[in-house]
């Protein structure tokens, strides 16, 4: 047998922005029949890649080919008339029509200039049960859990291309068996000959579903390896392009020393909101992490709404420092010192449009009111100390904050709740979809914070994460606290799975 | 170019700058009097004069517009608000015995303000308190608001005959136009609210974010309040300045659509209407382009008929040349040789990662 042809090649592709060489000389090559992961650091040129890849970007120097011709796309359009399209992590379609118009919104079967729509539906209909999903067509797309949402985007892709599919960060923000039945998808696709690109941050879902990985590091192509010849830590090693002494330092560190209690910082005593979580009761005392754990949708994100009065809670009582503290609204939170960074980083955390600096401060001035501004020099002191202490790069603090890579963003949002010195920090899946190296310090420093006396409350997908940080951990099950578990030695994950599992 | 050059032309007031200054440019060229500025009787005279007279209360409407749109909202009600400033406080002045005493003078001022600000509360109420969208909330008042102001002036024209009341509108104090002064001094007012208090950035978040806002702790429902009281406020002293002018007040066509080129002022000023970043030098360069525009079509003689349509075609050539987009796009099509992969640069900077 002839050794296989690539589907789509790239040689010696360069990008460069404006002060910025966001890829100089990259190799990239996708095999039909493959699975191959793109990895690296934040910053370190995948998405520049992916978006050269598929028109988003022009090239600004290299060639392209498509199976064996040589090809250049001018848009997105372009790429996918071509054969390349492309499945985000923030699904990119219409939320306010029918599943069958997403499908074919711009390229309706018509007839006369009129829209067949019965040919609309009954095509989105057969497309989907290739991907053995079996749903309303007619509805909207908005009604869809957003795994629903991302196999639409699927089935639209390969139906207008089936040569080459990316997936940018596709399982983010889907739970386990969402990510289960992606990988069905994709193994089912790429075994009809797609030539398959995945771009993620978790090495896990790696090792699971790829055949080839290809790791960028700082816009440069350090190699294409087989999955199979490459062991994760090497990957890791190849990604950071350092030892891994802060991490290994992280995974080897035992559990954390019991919490020595005493007086109760924050109690939530019966605590509950109709329709968004069940009433729980949850004590967190100073210096104490409590970790939350469950499956996406069980009702973490809401305990964290409720205690910082982002959502108003409609049954049971909030106590600080052992009186009803009345917080009903993010304000009032503050005023009792406690800090909250949602896990949206966009939507519910950063003010994109705005510097560095501005965004650091913003919680504080808010709290102080806008008649009492932060004096200028206070101002750039506290930039400067947490760009320095978090290491944050670019360290500009005139930079707009859009600019910035996720992993540095997380952490500017981390220094605006810092700099107001809170007394309770809630972090919602605060590691997630950034890097490796981000990663380790920002689990560094809540050990830090906590030793410091500081309590937080963590909240995150990664259980490996939430115990190896956390004094104890609640469970969630569908939208219900099932249990309390103190972290000591005889707590590991599995022991934590099996309590989602059963409920008890 | 020199970088230094290139930051000028980056500046994101450059191209409003140079429109106004094209603007003017032809002026001279078709009447060169137009630059001359004449001291007649103590006063100064020209052209140049009329036009930043002329432009005062449209660049009060356009700056407390501007804090409103950079919330991510708009008024349509600065219109009325200007009629029924004006009307009120005509209406005071003709009442009174001596229409040239002081006090009653001051007394319709204040009267104007007050209910110009409870107007702007009204306005901020329906948008912050209620939650009705901004467009619809302040239509309200824009209809309603005509009708308000006829209902003070009893349908009539109420003529004042008041020569400190004239004084805002068409009065001079140390040679310049009164009304320039004061459209300077709540400019300059507005300028030191907003950029030395921390007002000014916590209006950006709200626009720029209003979710992450709230959760930083802005409470972001005042300040939406607040910047439809200050809209309204400009506009209620706009509408002294218009009543002033004509020593009347027209409860019909006072102040009528000033809320359209209150909003160009503020779009040409470069503040985005999807809220964040505001440019109050900006805004007041808007201003200025739109009165520019206005003097002009009355100085080269050009056809009523035609005006508008003369106005509306600068106006779309002064919004296309601001635009990177459009501007990459003409000035690719001249220079790009043939072949589809000619590197060039992308139509704006990109967003990328960054790495360092």
């Amino acid at each position: 047998m002839s050794p296989p042809q690539p589907m789509l090649t790239m040689t010696g592709v360069s990008k460069q922005f404006p002060g910025v060489r966001a890829l100089s000389e990259v190799d990239f090559r996708l095999f039909p029949g493959e699975i191959h992961a793109l990895m690296g650091e934040n910053g370190a040129g995948k998405s520049t890649l992916i978006k050269v890849l598929t028109g988003v970007y022009p090239i600004d120097s290299g060639a392209m080919t498509l199976d064996g011709a040589p090809v250049s796309f001018g848009s997105p359009l372009q790429a996918q008339q071509g054969g390349v399209s492309t499945v985000y992590q923030e699904v990119n379609l219409c939320p306010n029509l029918s599943v069958a118009e997403n499908i074919f919104i711009g390229r309706e079967p018509r007839s006369f200039g009129r829209i067949q729509w019965s040919a609309v539906r009954s095509r989105a209909k057969e497309l989907l049960a290739r991907l053995q999903l079996d749903i309303d067509v007619t509805a909207q797309l908005r009604s869809y859990s957003l795994a629903v949402q991302q196999m639409v985007a699927i089935a639209r892709a390969i139906d207008i291309s089936a040569k080459v599919l990316i997936f940018d960060e596709p399982t983010s923000s889907l739970d386990k068996g969402e990510v289960a039945q992606l990988f069905r998808v994709m193994r089912q696709l790429s075994q009809s000959g797609v030539a398959i690109g995945f771009v993620t941050h978790f090495l896990d879902q790696v090792y699971e579903i790829s055949d080839r990985i290809t790791v960028l590091r700082n816009g440069r192509l350090v190699g294409e390896y087989l999955t199979r010849d490459l062991p994760q830590l090497e990957l890791v090693e190849k990604m950071i392009g350092k030892e891994l002494d802060v991490l290994e330092r992280l995974e080897e560190q035992t559990k954390r020393a019991p919490h020595a209690v005493d007086r109760p910082l924050i109690q939530a005593v019966e605590l509950g909101r109709k329709g968004s979580i069940e009433p729980f009761s949850l004590t967190i005392h100073a210096g104490e992490v409590v970790g939350l754990a469950g499956l996406l949708g069980s009702g973490r994100t809401e305990v964290a709404r409720l205690l910082f009065g982002a959502d108003r809670s409609d049954h049971g009582d909030l106590l600080v420092d052992g009186a009803p503290a009345g917080i009903r609204s993010p304000t009032a939170a503050m005023a009792r010192d406690i800090a909250f960074c949602s896990e949206n980083r966009r939507t519910e955390g950063l003010v994109e449009e705005l510097t560095v600096r501005e965004n650091m401060i913003l919680a504080l001035q808010a709290s102080r009111g806008w008649s009492r501004p932060l004096p200028r020099r206070r101002q750039d002191e506290l930039v400067a100390k947490y760009i320095q202490a978090l290491r944050i790069t670019p360290a500009d603090p005139e930079q707009a904050v859009r600019n910035l890579s996720g992993g540095n963003q997380q952490k500017v949002i981390l220094a605006r709740w810092l700099i107001t010195e809170p007394r309770l920090l809630i972090l919602d899946e605060p590691t997630r979809g950034i890097d490796v190296g981000a990663k380790a310090e920002i689990q560094r420093l809540v050990v830090e914070l906590s030793d410091g006396g500081l309590a937080v409350l963590f909240i995150s997908a990664e259980l490996d994460e939430v115990l190896r940080l956390s004094h104890k951990v609640a469970v969630l099950r569908d939208r219900r606290v099932v249990s309390e578990l103190a972290n000591d030695s005889t707590l590991d994950a599995d022991r934590v799975m099996q309590t989602i599992a059963s409920g008890s | 170019m020199t970088p230094a050059l290139t930051n000028f032309t980056r500046h994101r007031l450059f191209w409003p700058l140079v429109v106004l200054a094209l603007l003017l440019l032809a002026n001279v060229i078709y009447r060169p009097s137009f630059v001359s500025v004449e001291l007649r009787e103590g006063h100064l005279y020209g052209s140049l004069i009329d036009i930043v007279r002329l432009s005062a209360p449209h660049m009060l409407v356009a700056l407390g517009m501007t804090f409103v749109i950079a919330t991510g909202g708009i008024d349509l009600s600065v219109g009325s608000v200007v009629a029924i400033s004006g009307a009120i406080a005509c209406l005071h002045i003709s009442g009174q015995g001596d229409q040239n005493g002081i006090g009653g003078v001051l007394t319709a001022v204040a009267l104007g303000l007050g209910l110009s600000l409870l107007l702007g509360l009204w306005n901020g109420f329906l948008v912050a308190g209620i939650g009705i969208q901004p467009i619809i909330a302040t239509l309200i008042l824009m209809v309603a608001g005509r009708g308000l102001a006829q209902l003070i002036t009893q349908g009539q024209i109420i003529t004042v005959n008041s020569s400190p009341y004239k004084l805002i509108g068409a009065g001079y104090s140390l040679t310049v136009p009164f009304s320039i002064v004061i459209a300077l001094d709540v400019t300059g007012l507005a300028a030191a609210l907003t950029r030395r208090s921390a007002l000014g950035m916590i209006i950006e978040s709200v626009g720029g974010n209003a979710e992450a806002s709230r959760l930083a702790g802005v409470r972001s429902r005042r300040i939406i309040l607040l910047v439809y009281v200050i809209s309204a406020f400009c506009a209620g002293i706009a509408g002294f300045m218009e009543s002033a002018n004509v020593s009347g007040a027209d409860g019909n066509s006072a102040g009528l659509w000033f809320e359209l080129d209150a909003i160009l002022a503020v779009v040409i000023g470069g503040t985005s209407l999807s809220g964040g970043r505001f440019s109050i030098s900006g805004t007041v360069l808007g201003a200025l382009i739109i009165q520019t525009l206005t003097t002009t079509v009355y100085a080269m003689n050009i056809t009523p008929q035609t005006s508008l349509l003369f106005k509306a075609i600068v106006v779309i050539a002064v919004c296309l040349i601001q635009s990177p987009q459009f501007r990459a796009a003409v000035f690719k099509r001249r220079s790009r040789p043939v072949g589809p992969t000619t590197p060039h640069e992308p139509a704006q900077p990109p967003i990328v990662e960054a790495s360092v």
